[in-house]
């Protein structure tokens, strides 16, 4: 067998040549370098611990909010509101764009001064930019006669706490 | 006395320390001349020759040296200014306070960042309107358009991330509002959201990151493409001027043929 007959192809597979097959390696290894980085660089960015304050308010003991009143806690941006059917939280973020609503007693409705959406004292949507009512927010009685809020956990409207 | 100073700059330029600085040497010909910008490495961007009709003030209304202006200030003021303030929660506003009220000139260089600032963002809008309808943005100048899109998102995402950094509530609130906008991104926008801030919410570590790529990130890629801005205004044949006559269609192919600007 002499050299030409070596160089000929046996069958419809393609010929490879040695500058190719280490170009294809040289580019492949840089490309899941590349990919590499990226992952890396994304998990560097992303914190895996946050300082933030937890998702669960005590709000204290549910006799401290009388009948009919709406109580804004600033520091944790909910609503703790107190009627006939029974006690709800909401979130007070406006669901626009993330500025704390505000409860206007005069007109009895949730107000955001950001963008001029109102919300009316259940969550619904009255006007404005917002495109989705205010959340209602997990609430439940601990085993010391605290009323706790979930800041991360919606539930649909209308669950009243009835105590 | 005139004769006695050119002698004597004609003397330094000829010396080897200076020549081995400027390398162009001596020599007001035409040559020498062109040298001196081409061998510099900040006058090199620049073309060695333009018309005279290209730096007429009707030309161009000097908004892109303007703008340079005013990043030039920033630059400077904004490096004075990160001596005094510290990117954390409890002291960012203290320190603007101070800047404004302790600090010798403070509110000197202050106030002349900000509106530094404020000129800068109104100068990009100016010329890029000023280009749109001279129709200075029409090939071969339309690479160069794309890259002074590029300058006006970072002008702007400066002046976004700059407006955290006092610190009170108008920032405070900005930033909420401004990065809730980022999750309206389809699929991804709670990640960005998640990523630019550093957490759920406007704080600590959205200060911090929000200082970083005001003074590091965006002002490094800012310069590059500042500077690539520039390169491109000598490769595409300098500065527009407004013909009196548009271009026929056809002349596109002719402008293909001439020979390459260097």
């Amino acid at each position: 067998m002499d050299e030409k007959n070596a160089m000929t192809p046996t069958s419809d597979e393609k010929e490879i040549s040695r500058r190719a097959l280490f170009a294809k390696l040289g580019l492949g290894s840089l490309g899941l370098a590349a990919a590499g980085t990226l992952g890396f660089s994304y998990q560097f960015l992303s914190p895996n611990v946050l300082y933030e304050a937890s998702p669960i308010v005590n709000a204290g003991k549910p006799e401290s909010f009388s009948l009919d009143s709406v109580t804004l806690d600033a520091t944790t941006g909910i609503f703790l509101i107190h009627v006939q059917e029974g006690f709800f939280a909401l979130n007070a973020v406006c669901t626009h764009l993330g500025c704390l609503t505000a409860w206007k007693p005069d007109s009895g409705q949730i107000a955001c001064p950001c963008h001029g959406s109102r919300f009316s004292r259940e969550g619904v949507k009255l006007a404005g930019p917002a495109p989705k009512p205010l959340p209602w927010l997990r609430t439940w009685i601990n085993d010391d006669g605290d009323l706790l809020v979930d800041r991360s956990t919606n539930i649909p409207a209308m669950q009243f706490l009835r105590i | 006395m005139e004769a006695g100073r050119g002698t004597f700059l004609r003397d330094l330029r000829g010396t080897r320390v200076w020549r081995s600085v400027f390398r162009s040497g001596t020599g007001a010909n035409t040559l020498h001349r062109a040298l001196a910008i081409q061998q510099s490495i900040f006058l090199h961007l620049f073309s060695t020759k333009v018309r005279k009709r290209m730096l007429a003030f009707k030309s161009t209304w000097y908004l892109g040296t303007l703008t340079l202006g005013t990043l030039l200030i920033l630059v400077t003021t904004g490096i004075l200014l990160m001596l005094y303030y510290h990117p954390s929660v409890p002291q960012a506003y203290a320190d603007v306070k101070d800047l404004k009220f302790v600090v010798s000139s403070g509110m000197f260089l202050r106030n002349l960042h900000r509106w530094s600032a404020h000129a800068m963002v109104f100068l990009v809008f100016a010329h890029m309107f000023k280009v749109f309808y001279r129709g200075a943005y029409r090939p071969p100048r339309e690479f160069n358009w794309v890259i002074g899109i590029i300058l006006l998102l970072l002008t702007l995402l400066l002046s976004y991330t700059g407006y955290l950094l006092p610190w009170d509530q108008l920032a405070f609130w900005a930033i909420t509002v401004g990065s809730n906008i980022s999750s309206a991104v389809p699929l991804i926008g709670n990640k960005i959201h998640f990523l630019l801030l550093g957490g759920n919410q406007v704080n600590a570590n959205a200060l911090l990151r929000f200082y970083v790529l005001h003074c590091m990130i965006l002002p490094l890629a800012a310069l590059l493409f500042v500077a690539v801005h520039f390169w491109r205004i000598r490769k595409d044949g300098g500065l527009y001027v407004q013909q009196s006559e548009p271009r026929k269609a056809g002349t596109a192919e002719e402008s293909q043929k001439k020979v390459p600007t260097l």
